[in-house]
């Protein structure tokens, strides 16, 4: 036992780099270097936006935040309903492209037959190689009027009376940039699922079957919670795509900046208004609002990311631990 | 073995690196010295960049190509990023000349370093399309109704203001739907600075810009978003450019000019709105159409604008310029009716040629006299 110990503390010592050997060295600053890039990136990143942002920062305060006016010709603005349009619409798109990702992703791990994993997993990964505008145009040419002359009218009709499925329907709207946002982070929430379902090791499985478990309570005992962390991590790379996708979700969303309790209802999402806008902004107020925009943005992405590696940290030790034990 | 192949690719690569920049230093090495211009200026050799309007990015490479063609010497490029950032490029003399649809405000004229000229190019129209069951074509529309349906008091096709406007049309009773551009554009510009003339109502609660806030209806991205968006839905009604409208047979409707006759949008009706303002335009060529006089005049149009500084620094860029505008003004102008763009009238021109010979360098006047 202590041998193997000793040999485990040499091999230790040897990945460290050794005093004195110009290349180890050499190669140590260049990797922490490039580390750093990153981080000097990022700070200078924050501090433009946040310098950028000062003009409206100063006019607005927190005003910002709350007011939902925003009118480039009287230079008022406020970012309410590019928050609630940013967070909904990522939401509603999270709502339908789970449950179906973890479909796929269970299927493929557990279920498929060989021949049919890997062509049906191409496929599926190929949804993320479409850009985004291709995806808008369809939103515009195909999605957006199906929706608006059969899904929709059949909500509004039958079930008008609950106010988020009140008409009148446009087809375009919150619900369509919803459902392309679904299409366009199923690949990334299956992906990365279907892996984390794959790296579930084949013993727990097996003694969930060996006590008698049917297919699906071996799914749910054994292979989801031991997957869990890695699903959440690919739910989270999912809505981050959703919160920052712009051009398919711009062309489709109707862009009017409202908040409305249909989600049939057009919106406006903070990637939207500034796509649309920066290139025609001079200098100025409205300048400023939208970089205090995309500052917005950031900390909302980053605040996302924070309150995933929470979760993914609580569940994921949770689950190591029944796995070790 | 691996290795080996993995520098063979990169020698490969390497050389066709090398080979592909030879080429583009031999395409360069073509032009040299400089040749005469119709106006008997010498036209140096000179490398121009610009940057701004996306509307009139048509005609204006159609415009550095054929100006390419006679003068080798000069190399133009263009970068049709908006006009926005065209404004703020030049204002930070990051580009030889700006451009932009809408004249630059006496704010964002105070922030540029020196004093700018704008040197309007061509004019062009905004169509109204719509989508309505039962008017396949020819709708015809009063200022009064277009600014009453963008502001939302006029909600249904079958409103008694459109029966009287059309009479004989049969219109349903389908709720109207509004798309407008929801990317800054000198599109909604000229379409908002003609609400704002014509109607009281929408100059108190709206205004005029690339980007308004909109009393209702629906944003589409760029022209194909608003066309897209009025094909799609039923009873939509949005406004895209002539050109845009013309090439993709959009449905347009006919506009009650201030004459009181309804004009068919055409490159045309177009020149005759500028005509009507020729005769007041005003001394910096800052044009506002507004709701222009002519009885063949369509209504809804504007100018677009080349921006450059007065006073030149570098003096074979001026005179590269100067030869450019010049010639886009006089020799361009024939290639603009062709992409559904309009020329200056000639009393126009004139000005514009007085304009042109204020760009200087070191007091000396670039352009013809």
């Amino acid at each position: 036992m202590s041998s193997i110990n000793n040999l485990r503390d040499k091999f230790r010592d040897a990945s460290r780099p050794a005093r004195g050997r110009l290349g180890d060295t050499l190669f140590t600053v260049i990797a922490f270097l490039a580390a750093a890039t990153i981080i000097l990136i990022i700070t200078l990143l924050v501090y433009q936006l946040f310098e950028g942002a000062l003009p409206s920062i100063r006019a607005f305060g927190a005003d910002f935040l709350s007011s939902s006016e925003w009118d480039p010709v009287k230079d008022i603005y406020g970012a309410r309903v590019f928050i609630y349009g940013t967070i909904v619409s990522s939401l509603l798109a999270l709502l339908m492209a789970v449950p179906l990702s973890l479909g796929i992703a269970i299927y493929l791990s557990q279920f498929a037959p060989r021949w049919l994993r890997s062509p049906l997993g191409f496929i599926v990964e190929l949804l993320a190689a479409i850009p985004s505008v291709v995806y808008g145009l369809w939103g515009i040419f195909v999605l957006a009027p199906f929706l608006g002359q059969t899904i929709e009218p059949f909500f509004a009709d039958h079930l008008g009376g609950i106010p988020i499925f009140a008409g009148p329907v446009y087809g375009v709207g919150l619900f369509a940039a919803a459902v392309v946002l679904a299409i366009m982070i199923l690949p990334t929430i299956s992906a990365i699922s279907r892996e984390s379902m794959l790296n579930v090791s084949s013993d727990q499985k097996e003694a969930a079957q060996a006590l008698g478990a049917t297919p699906w309570e071996t799914v749910r005992m054994s292979v989801l919670p031991l997957a869990r962390p890695g699903i959440i991590g690919a739910i989270i790379l999912g809505l981050g795509r959703a919160l920052g996708e712009t051009m398919a979700v711009t062309m489709i969303i109707g862009n009017r900046p409202e908040i409305s309790a249909s989600i049939f209802a057009p919106a406006y999402t903070i990637a939207s208004v500034i796509a649309n806008e920066f290139a025609e902004v001079t200098a100025g107020l409205h300048m400023a609002a939208l970089v205090e925009l995309a500052l917005i943005l950031l900390v909302i992405t980053l605040l996302l990311n924070l309150l995933a590696r929470l979760l993914v940290q609580r569940t994921g030790s949770g689950a190591l631990k029944r796995k070790r034990s | 073995m691996q290795k080996t192949g993995i520098r063979k690719s990169l020698v490969l690569a390497a050389a066709a690196i090398a080979v592909l920049a030879l080429i583009v230093a031999a395409a360069g090495c073509g032009d040299s010295g400089s040749s005469t211009s119709t106006s008997g200026i010498a036209v140096p050799s000179a490398s121009l960049t610009g940057a701004g309007a996306t509307f009139p990015f048509p005609i204006y490479s159609k415009w550095f190509d054929e100006f390419g063609k006679q003068y080798p010497q000069v190399n133009i490029n263009y970068q049709s990023v908006g006009s926005g950032a065209g404004i703020q490029q030049i204002t930070a003399q990051t580009v030889d000349f700006g451009a932009s649809d809408a004249a630059m405000s006496d704010a964002e004229l105070a922030k540029a370093p020196a004093e700018l000229l704008h040197i309007p190019t061509v004019a062009g129209a905004v169509v109204i399309t719509y989508n309505v069951e039962g008017v396949e074509t020819g709708l015809k529309l009063t200022p009064d109704t277009l600014s009453k349906i963008f502001m939302g008091t006029i909600t249904k096709w079958n409103d008694p203001a459109l029966k009287a406007d059309n009479p004989g049309v049969n219109f349903p009773d389908k709720d109207i739907v509004t798309v407008h551009r929801s990317d800054g554009s000198g599109t909604t510009n000229i379409f908002t600075s003609y609400l704002d003339t014509v109607s009281p109502d929408w100059h108190s609660q709206v205004g005029k810009g690339k980007e308004v806030k909109w009393p209702n209806g629906l944003g589409g991205k760029g022209n194909e978003g608003v066309s897209g968006q009025v094909s799609q839905t039923k009873g939509a009604i949005g406004y895209v450019e002539l050109a845009y409208a013309k090439q993709n047979k959009l449905p347009y409707a006919s506009m009650k000019n201030k004459a009181g006759n309804f004009v068919e949008p055409t490159v045309a009706s177009t020149t005759a709105a500028v005509q009507g303002v020729v005769a007041s335009l005003p001394a910096d060529l800052r044009i506002s159409l507004g709701n222009p006089d002519g009885k063949d005049a369509y209504p809804i149009a504007g100018f677009t604008y080349i921006l450059v500084y007065k006073n030149q620094k570098d003096q074979a860029k001026g005179q590269a310029l100067v030869s450019f505008l010049w010639w886009a003004i006089h020799d361009g102008s024939r290639y603009t009716a062709a992409l559904d763009y309009v020329s200056q009238p000639p009393e126009m021109v004139k000005k514009v040629d007085d304009q042109i010979r204020k760009i200087n360098y070191n007091g000396q006047s670039l352009a013809p006299q």
